[in-house]
């Protein structure tokens, strides 16, 4: 398959705001989670401007691909994804975690226009995910259904439970992202419970198995838009990232988990990413 | 023999009911689908599951798959109807429950089987008495303990039809119907089962039998005593309550299920601030000794006699 250079150009583009953007809530806030939204902002810009079918205006369109944030705490990328996708207007961002503002720190779906389930306790996305694809196959209906969890996300054991009966299932309409940026909350994911090798589990667990560079637009166009029709089992995307991507002091360092910015950092911030 | 010298009624599994106005709601709507945990046979699904295979979906020993897989289904547009021991489903899963289910506010309905001691002999970890304590404070979840196999019958149709999250509680244990005449099912409004003055015994699930027949017996010793069949215990349908306090002065709560928090707590929890009247609660004070179900009724009061000692004992905390 070809990806056409105007797609990938685009999706840059729409990462690059989406980072500014989602900085600059978290700094007015002073709460998020920065560095687990930049390790993901990529694989979302690419889902919703590149691969998904959707219809921002008919937000419970039946047929309409899903995508969950199991990682429910990264939701500046959640949130800039979802209004930059038109689900809602760009001034409700400002909103973000302030007294009754519909952009929780975690995403809830009775708020939001876009949120297909809510999120937050960990571990969470991926049953869920596992049952809108189960329906999926019930009816015949040709959705897809994406799920992005933590890499650490994946200690929860019911993620384990989901891949048991999504690959037994053989759901192969549903494909399952990890965001591998190799942190979680306090140090390294080897560190806290050693987690390699994921790609053999998964293909243990009955999944068809795709090692990406989740900072690679192109990359990741070609992996996600490819046709589940015969593939036979759920896919599972692990995508290797950088935590804090595209900030030179935030990258790769534990402690951007929930850091938030002071004015000079911020502004470094916006001078890099250009 | 009843009291009365009556022959004794007969006593129905509401399994039955459960599982019969289930496969007839699937009949007629493709939407309805049963997830379990392994839990066909004692769902008593074998039936729904020859009937509508692809529509029982078994997820294997896996509860909080079992419960965002349900949520799942409802985001897909399916009705699904989440079966497993009650223990269980809201144990294991109340994350699940609480997050994908309540908060999210997903149409699933949530059936609770062999809840309370139906497995008296297991021991504390498969009782099911926290279920109402847990789930009370969710409250989009309409919980449900349905008295006898009519009730459940109706009590899943209404699930079916109704949009949103739903608990029923149901039981193994075999009851009587209840000899009510011209009912009508009513989420959340108490039931009328004995009309009285004196005090008011408030009982749900497989203890309102046991209420109305120690109200009969009290009424040969000259009581009057109102019954209220509180099938829906969230909400609470207060408007009831608060006239039993008014009118009668003095509350005896009945549940197969833990003092702390559910019906007697809640009953606590809105008498005192609205109408304080004596209130006992008879239930389980905590943990309970392995033993048979009927055994484990007796000894902690869940009886004709056990409901009259508690309906004497508020009374003389009014006259006191």
């Amino acid at each position: 398959m070809t990806t056409k250079p105007e797609t990938v150009e685009l999706i840059r583009e729409k990462a690059l705001w989406m980072r500014r953007t989602a900085f600059g809530m978290v700094h007015k806030a002073q709460l998020g989670h920065p560095g687990g939204d930049f390790s993901a902002i990529d694989i979302l810009a690419t889902l919703y401007f590149g691969v998904m079918r959707y219809d921002a205006d008919r937000p419970e369109w039946e047929n309409r691909d899903r995508f969950i944030m199991s990682k429910g705490h990264a939701t500046g990328a959640l949130y800039t994804a979802l209004c930059a996708a038109g689900y809602f207007p760009e001034s409700w961002l400002q909103t973000y975690m302030q007294p009754r503002s519909m952009l929780n720190g975690h995403p809830n779906r009775n708020y939001l226009p876009g949120v297909e389930t809510n999120t937050g306790p960990l571990g969470h996305g991926f049953p869920v995910a596992t049952g809108i694809a189960i329906a999926g196959q019930l009816t015949g209906a040709d959705y897809r259904t994406f799920v992005l969890t933590g890499d650490g996300e994946q200690q929860e054991g019911s993620n384990w439970e989901a891949a048991m009966t999504a690959g037994f299932r053989k759901l192969e309409n549903l494909t399952l992202i990890i965001d591998r940026n190799r942190l979680q909350q306090g140090q390294s994911t080897e560190a806290t419970s050693g987690m390699d090798p994921m790609d053999d589990k998964y293909r243990a667990f009955g999944f068809e198995v795709a090692m990406v560079d989740g900072h690679d637009i192109g990359a990741l166009l070609e992996v996600l838009s490819a046709s589940p029709r015969g593939r036979g089992k759920p896919l599972c995307v692990i995508a290797n990232t950088v935590k804090g991507k595209g900030v030179s002091f935030m990258e790769n360092q534990a402690k951007w988990h929930h850091g938030v910015p002071d004015d000079a950092q911020f502004a470094q911030a916006m001078e890099e990413l250009v | 023999m009843a009291h009365d010298g009556s022959p004794t009624p007969r006593l129905h599994d509401c399994r039955n009911a459960w599982v019969e106005t289930l496969e007839a709601l699937a009949a007629e709507d493709e939407r309805i689908v049963a997830v379990v945990n392994d839990s066909t046979g004692s769902s008593k699904l074998g039936g729904f599951q020859k009937k509508f295979p692809d529509r029982l979906i078994n997820v294997g020993i896996a509860e909080q798959l079992m419960v965002g897989v349900g949520a799942g289904l409802a985001n897909g547009g399916r009705i699904p109807f989440v079966s497993a021991a009650s223990c269980f489903l809201t144990g294991r899963s109340l994350e699940q429950v609480k997050a994908d289910v309540a908060y999210a506010n997903f149409n699933v309905k949530l059936v609770g089987q062999s809840s309370g001691v139906a497995y008296g002999e297991l021991g504390a970890t498969h009782h099911s008495i926290e279920d109402f304590a847990w789930l009370r404070p969710l409250t989009n979840i309409t919980v449900i303990a349905p008295a006898d196999a009519w009730e459940t019958a109706e009590a899943v149709k209404w699930a079916a039809a109704h949009q949103g999250p739903v608990y029923l509680r149901l039981s193994r244990m075999p009851v009587p119907d209840l000899d009510i005449v011209g009912r009508v099912f009513t989420p959340g409004k108490a039931e009328l089962v004995r009309s009285g003055e004196d005090v008011t015994v408030i009982a749900c699930g497989t203890t309102v039998h046991l209420a109305a027949e120690a109200a009969d017996r009290l009424a040969d010793k000259g009581l009057s005593v109102r019954v209220l069949n509180m099938a829906t215990i969230n909400p609470l349908d207060e408007a009831a309550v608060l006239a039993a306090a008014r009118e009668t002065g003095a509350i005896v709560t009945v549940e197969e299920a833990s003092v702390r928090g559910g019906l007697g707590g809640a009953v606590a929890e809105l008498t005192a601030g609205e109408c304080p009247v004596p209130v006992e609660r008879l239930g389980f004070p905590g943990f309970v000794p392995t033993g048979s179900t009927e055994w484990l009724f007796e000894e902690y009061g869940l009886s004709v006699p056990g409901i009259c000692a508690a309906v004497r004992k508020v009374l003389a905390r009014v006259t006191a």
